[in-house]
């Protein structure tokens, strides 16, 4: 009986079909199953196939909406049949995790992140960690460097970190998703970090704040531009958010922002989708599920261990989102 | 009486044996044939569509791609070669550790083992196979290689180091040998049943000149069977290569993801298979893309040559067989 009148219920719905990003996927599902509750008349399937594959799906138009960690380049914008909008929905933060002896609590800078993934800081112990470090013995041992092996918008966000604060790594390797590592072994996904990280004594390796937290991992505090130590939190992600400079098209980076208080590799991702909607009734849907993300689902998104967006940023987002035609 | 003439006793009873129908044979024929064809046509498709998408790869790299050893997503720069290498370097090691192991049980599986314990042995090493590629990609994360790291690679560092393949630092064990291994485990079984078929395919007459002749168990073993043998050991080590060229998941979890080249053992690697795996869904860029597909359509080249080898060399083996000889 409750599976017909729910499979009734289902037919008379409209389903809206996005694809795209891994890392917002939780708050998204969150999203979508609250609203569902607000609008029963409206279903939303979303699969967390990857930033990458999200860009590809929405400029195709198999889906209605796509969703990305990291913004589309100019170049796959123009590939696009339509003006393809972003909309930044939630803010997280790459962390540095480690293994090592005692599980201190380390010190690093953008530089001494550089070094260690360039290749070029090798021991722990080397004068530029130490200096970082002063109430710390570093043990004489290698570092050993994991970073991903699958493309990720939590690589984007390190690389695009590691380009704005190393010359060096900007012109050898640069910022993406996937990028060529000078140093270190890749694991496959948070998880494949995390487990060759636990594994591997004296290595080092980058996951998402969120997974750290859940997990329980230890990690660093890293140095912002206003040279304060600072600690991996929602709040210092929010106040990187707060000063982040956000041009009109939304494709803003808030790695190494210029705040006390913010977190120098914290990244943003965003919902990828038309200005003009093809399909009226579904635009319409979209755009009040929008809003309605952007007002009520933005307070849910803290329980869940991400930064939501900061009022002044929401009022424009809520401005652009005035502007999709249906 | 039978129950079908019984029946048939029965008055205004037809036969339940029907008359031969030749609409159903022509009907069989044509089922059967279609259901060949499909199989055939999927691995046309296959090839085709890998061909199609690795196009525009194809047009801006031309030759270079297989030689060129840069696999730059960010400069959009692709060359092959680290992989390439990668994965012929990982098979064939892994195909050299496997070989001794699955002749070595196929031989005792045959020849040796008391009849009682030939089923439940072959069962045990069939399971093997079962075992799914990512768990055993798992295992080896959580197990295989901290021992590798902790006890192995350090002593053959130690009694070995003279020969460049162990030199280098032994890093965090997630090298080329470990994925030889992996690959070495999940081979096995694979080897070690066709080394049985090949072995049991050698007329005991042969086994019983031997005897005859005085010769031991092992003597008569290598003289009767593996000489006759070479032909098949050769053929199933070559199913056990191209199955190994193809394995993705325990791989990747395991190797490192590293793409260069080296001459020690202990330095990380990359296969064709675990990077079209790890970076086919992030890709980006189209030329990403289609690079992956182009490295797909070497894998599948590759693989379906070696498999053609090795059926070639088996087949051999079966016509023996059946003559008798």
């Amino acid at each position: 009986m409750a599976v017909a009148a729910a499979s009734l219920t289902a037919s008379a719905q409209l389903l809206i079909n996005g694809a795209g990003a891994t890392f917002p996927y939780p708050i998204y599902s969150k999203w979508f199953y609250e609203y569902s509750k607000v609008d029963p008349t409206v279903h939303f399937n979303y699969q967390s196939i990857g930033s990458g594959a999200g860009q590809r799906q929405i400029i195709e138009g198999t889906v209605d909406f796509g969703a990305s960690d990291g913004p589309m380049s100019d170049q796959s914008l123009s590939r696009a049949p339509a003006k393809l909008l972003h909309i930044p929905t939630v803010a997280g933060a790459d962390v540095l995790t480690y293994n090592l002896p005692g599980n201190p609590h380390l010190n690093l800078d953008g530089p001494a992140i550089a070094g260690i993934y360039l290749g070029t800081i090798t021991k722990w112990n080397d004068p530029h960690l130490a200096a970082l470090n002063p109430g710390l013995t570093l043990p004489d041992s290698d570092i050993e460097v994991v970073h991903r092996s699958d493309g990720s918008g939590t690589t984007y966000i390190l690389t695009d970190y590691l380009s704005s604060v190393s010359p060096e790594w900007a012109r050898r390797v640069g910022r993406g998703t996937s990028v060529r590592w000078p140093a270190g072994l890749g694991a496959k996904g948070n998880e494949g970090v995390t487990g060759q990280v636990r594994q591997l004594p004296s290595s080092i390796g980058y996951v998402e704040l969120v997974y750290a937290l859940q997990n329980k991992l230890p990690y660093a505090d890293v140095q912002n531009a206003a040279g304060r130590s600072i600690t991996p939190s929602l709040e210092s992600v929010s106040a990187a958010l707060a000063t982040a400079k956000v041009p009109e098209d939304f494709r803003f980076s808030i790695v190494n922002a210029p705040g006390e208080g913010a977190y120098p590799i914290s990244g943003v991702t965003w919902l990828l989708l038309y200005e003009q909607q093809r399909d009226p009734q579904k635009g319409k849907k979209m755009v009040e599920f929008l809003k309605w993300a952007m007002t009520k689902g933005e307070s849910m998104a803290a329980p869940l261990n991400y930064a939501p967006m900061p009022s002044n940023l929401l009022q424009r987002v809520l401005e652009k989102i005035d502007k999709i035609k249906y | 009486m039978s129950a079908a003439a019984a029946l048939s006793a029965l008055p205004g009873r037809k036969s339940i044996l029907a008359p031969p129908s030749k609409a159903a044979d022509t009907a069989f024929y044509a089922l059967t044939f279609a259901m060949a064809i499909t199989v055939l046509a999927l691995v046309l498709i296959v090839g085709v569509e890998l061909f199609r998408g690795a196009q525009a790869s194809i047009h801006s790299f031309g030759w270079r791609f297989f030689v060129g050893a840069n696999w730059d997503p960010v400069n959009n720069d692709f060359g092959a070669l680290p992989f390439i290498a990668g994965t012929a370097v990982s098979s064939i090691l892994g195909t050299a550790i496997a070989l001794p192991l699955s002749l070595a049980t196929a031989i005792f599986l045959t020849e040796l083992a008391p009849a009682w314990a030939r089923q439940p042995v072959s069962t045990l090493v069939e399971m093997l196979a079962s075992i799914p590629s990512v768990i055993l990609g798992l295992w080896g994360i959580y197990v295989m290689v901290p021992w590798l790291h902790d006890a192995l690679f350090p002593l053959l560092k130690r009694y070995f180091g003279f020969l460049p393949i162990f030199q280098g630092p032994i890093g965090g064990g997630y090298c080329m040998l470990s994925a030889a291994m992996i690959i070495a485990i999940m081979i096995v079984p694979i080897i070690t049943s066709i080394a049985r078929e090949v072995f049991r395919a050698v007329p005991d007459s042969q086994r019983d000149a031997a005897y005859a002749l005085g010769a031991t168990h092992w003597e008569a073993t290598r003289l009767a069977v593996l000489n006759a043998s070479t032909r098949g050991i050769f053929g199933a080590a070559m199913l056990g290569l191209a199955r190994a060229l193809g394995e993705t998941m325990a791989v990747t979890m395991v190797i490192g993801n590293r793409p260069g080249f080296s001459a020690s053992l202990f330095a990380p690697g990359s296969t064709l298979a675990s990077t079209i795996a790890n970076e086919f869904v992030e890709a980006v860029s189209d030329l990403h893309l289609s690079a992956l597909f182009e490295l797909g359509l070497a894998l599948l080249l590759v693989t379906i040559v070696i498999n053609l080898l090795a059926r070639l060399l088996l087949g051999a083996l079966g016509r023996k067989t059946r003559l008798g000889l």
